[in-house]
């Protein structure tokens, strides 16, 4: 490495100035390799511990119960073992409550609320962004507000409402009350992709002879149409997921939904078979974590735009 | 007076002023509004009004069942608010377990987002794919998978604390011990709120300008510095939104501590609000009692909301 003194003094010096700048370098280079393995280690841990329920959820769904039930962790459904017995166990097994009907009531439920939601909400954030009028300000605040009111609170008076109407147990009773909490929620989003297409272009086609109602369909929704597709599928996921609600409202074994039918592999008087609840888990979250996926990147932009100061 | 116009256009300078429109009564806007405001007005004004005649009242399983209710003036609301043991404790422990959450959550979200700043393509990706994955999964499910991973008999968590530490961890209930359940029960919402946070902080950070940062780097302002005094003040209303987000939902958590003390829990110990109301009311059957609460976690919810309700309002220039 080092070079040898028999060189006269002025080049010593300044080799002794370059040999002290060439490490510093190389240090600096060698930090920042540290720093960039350490956070591409970092990186690596936030992938696993955000990957791993997932991962072990669709493991545990291809063991046989005698190796879900084992103290020897097996990490992989090696084809030795792979099964699907879970999944028929979880499909075909009536003794609690069955998944035909789960399915279908689940199905059915969300798609009521999807069509209703977007239909209403539709045409309320029309109302709200294309016209003026006395109260539209206090309708928008409205809906902000009530998305506020947690449904939890509300679970007592609307059970007692659903009741009273005789709509307990049956898919409109769910449905509606679905519509209703969805629908604050969807009125607001459309509200902002409508107001994202510039009135002029409806004005522009009326002026070169169109009507209004034509103008709106063959110019303003052709826009809209991502926009409309992003909420009707958040609108999907939450009647899927939902929980509290479909708890409290569908109670008999064959009018539950999916989410309420996998509760039932808990009971106190047996021990769970969690092989097949797994596999009960996978097929709920599929539907979920597959439309999700198709439209987060639009909803994680709208709380950000024109929020950081510029 | 009230007139139907088309919303005024950004108006170009010294583009002709357009005659004023005839003034029509607002019939097409409401016309448009009103299968919303029916649905609204019937599946969320009047059980809200319901709700507030109830807590006046005392409504049991009879009472359900068709006997008349009984006016009983505030004795529900008397009832509730001098239940220490009940009421104050439920909410105590929803605030408490509610702050662990909101702060764990923005923390690791933050640097979750930091560390994204700082990785090439290929890393950052993988732990979006990570992060996404585990927004999209369903809170049952979620809740029902982590249960299983730390099951007493079963369990991969004891599993491997028996392989790694020596001690015998099988047969180690988690849930039992209220203090463990609210550990898994955070380990649970933190996770699932998590990839929100650090993805909206991640957005928020890369649109601060480059050259302000550059500039305070070469002023000499070291990393924790630029965090602190140039990061930070570029999204704090990024960040007031996301704290009040995350207060109100771990506030009114319900799926994720029912389904917990599903697997295994002691219901009395572990009840937060949302529970602790349909424990009382669809459980018990004191629906009077179940309504005063409901009524005052509308106030709260309310309350904590008016922040993030006025912020919104001044953004959106409504």
């Amino acid at each position: 490495m080092s070079t040898v003194q028999t060189t006269p003094r002025t080049s010593v010096r300044h080799a002794s100035a370059t040999g002290g700048a060439a490490p510093r370098v190389s240090r600096e280079k060698q930090r920042k390799k540290a720093a960039n393995v350490g956070y591409a280690i970092l990186a690596i841990i936030v992938f696993v511990s955000s990957v791993f329920p997932v991962y072990w959820m669709i493991n545990t769904s291809f063991l046989p119960s005698s190796l879900v039930r084992g103290t020897d962790l097996k990490f992989f459904p090696t084809p030795d073992v792979f099964t699907l017995n879970n999944y028929v166990t979880a499909v075909t097994d009536d003794s609690r409550a069955p998944f035909g009907p789960a399915m279908g009531n689940s199905l059915t439920v969300t798609f009521f609320t999807l069509v209703i939601a977007m239909v209403l909400g539709f045409l309320a954030s029309l109302a709200v962004t294309r016209f003026r009028f006395k109260g539209r300000r206090t309708f928008i605040l409205a809906i902000l507000v009530v998305q506020m009111i947690p449904g939890e609170a509300m679970m007592i008076s609307i059970f007692r409402i659903i009741d009273n109407w005789q709509l307990l147990n049956t898919v409109v009773g769910l449905g509606i009350v679905y519509v209703s909490g969805v629908l604050p929620f969807t009125i607001w989003t459309l509200r902002g992709f409508v107001n994202g297409v510039p009135a002029d272009l409806e004005e522009a086609a009326m002026i070169d002879g169109c009507s209004r109602g034509k103008a709106f369909w063959k110019i303003t929704f052709p826009l809209l149409a991502p926009g409309l597709v992003a909420t009707g599928v958040f609108a999907f996921i939450q009647a899927w997921n939902e929980f509290v609600m479909a708890l409290i409202i569908m109670q008999r074994p064959e009018s539950m939904t999916l989410p309420v039918w996998l509760r039932t592999f808990q009971q106190a008087t047996q021990a769970t078979n969690w092989g097949a609840l797994m596999a009960g888990s996978v097929l709920i979250a599929i539907p979920a974590v597959v439309f999700f996926l198709i439209v987060q990147g639009r909803m994680t932009g709208g709380l950000v735009s024109g929020a950081v100061k510029g | 007076m009230s007139s139907t116009t088309l919303e005024p256009r950004t108006e170009r300078p010294g583009a002709p002023v357009r005659p004023p429109k005839k003034r029509r009564p607002p019939i097409l806007p409401w016309t448009l509004l009103v299968p919303s405001l029916v649905v609204l007005g019937v599946l969320v004004g009047y059980p809200l009004v319901r709700l507030v005649v109830m807590s006046f009242q005392k409504y049991e399983r009879a009472q359900l069942m068709g006997q008349p209710a009984e006016w009983v003036g505030f004795d529900n609301y008397v009832q509730v608010l001098t239940d220490v043991d009940g009421f104050w404790t439920v909410l105590l422990r929803s605030f408490l377990f509610m702050v662990a959450c909101v702060v764990l959550t923005m923390v690791l979200g933050t640097l979750i987002a930091l560390l994204m700043m700082r990785l090439g393509k290929g890393f950052r990706l993988l732990v979006s794919v990570g992060l996404l994955l585990a927004w999209a999964m369903p809170a049952l499910a979620a809740t029902i998978v982590w249960g299983w991973i730390f099951d007493t008999q079963y369990g991969v968590i004891n599993n491997l604390l028996t392989a790694i530490t020596g001690d015998n961890w099988m047969g180690h209930s988690w849930l039992l011990n209220p203090l463990q359940f609210f550990l898994i029960a955070t380990l649970i919402i933190v996770w699932g709120a998590v990839p929100f946070v650090a993805f909206t902080m991640y957005a928020g950070l890369t649109q601060i300008p480059g050259e302000v940062l550059e500039a305070a780097q070469l002023d000499g302002a070291g990393p924790v510095q630029r965090f602190r005094l140039i990061m930070i003040p570029y999204v704090r209303s990024i960040i007031t939104v996301l704290i009040v987000l995350s207060i109100i939902w771990d506030l009114r958590v319900f799926t994720q501590i029912y389904a917990l003390q599903g697997v295994g829990g002691d219901r009395d110990k572990t009840n937060t609000i949302g529970v602790y109301i349909y424990q009382m009311g669809m459980a018990q059957g004191h629906y009077g009692l179940a309504g005063a609460i409901s009524v005052i976690f509308v106030f709260i919810m309310l309350g904590i909301s008016f922040y993030y309700v006025r912020q919104t309002v001044r953004e959106e220039e409504l």
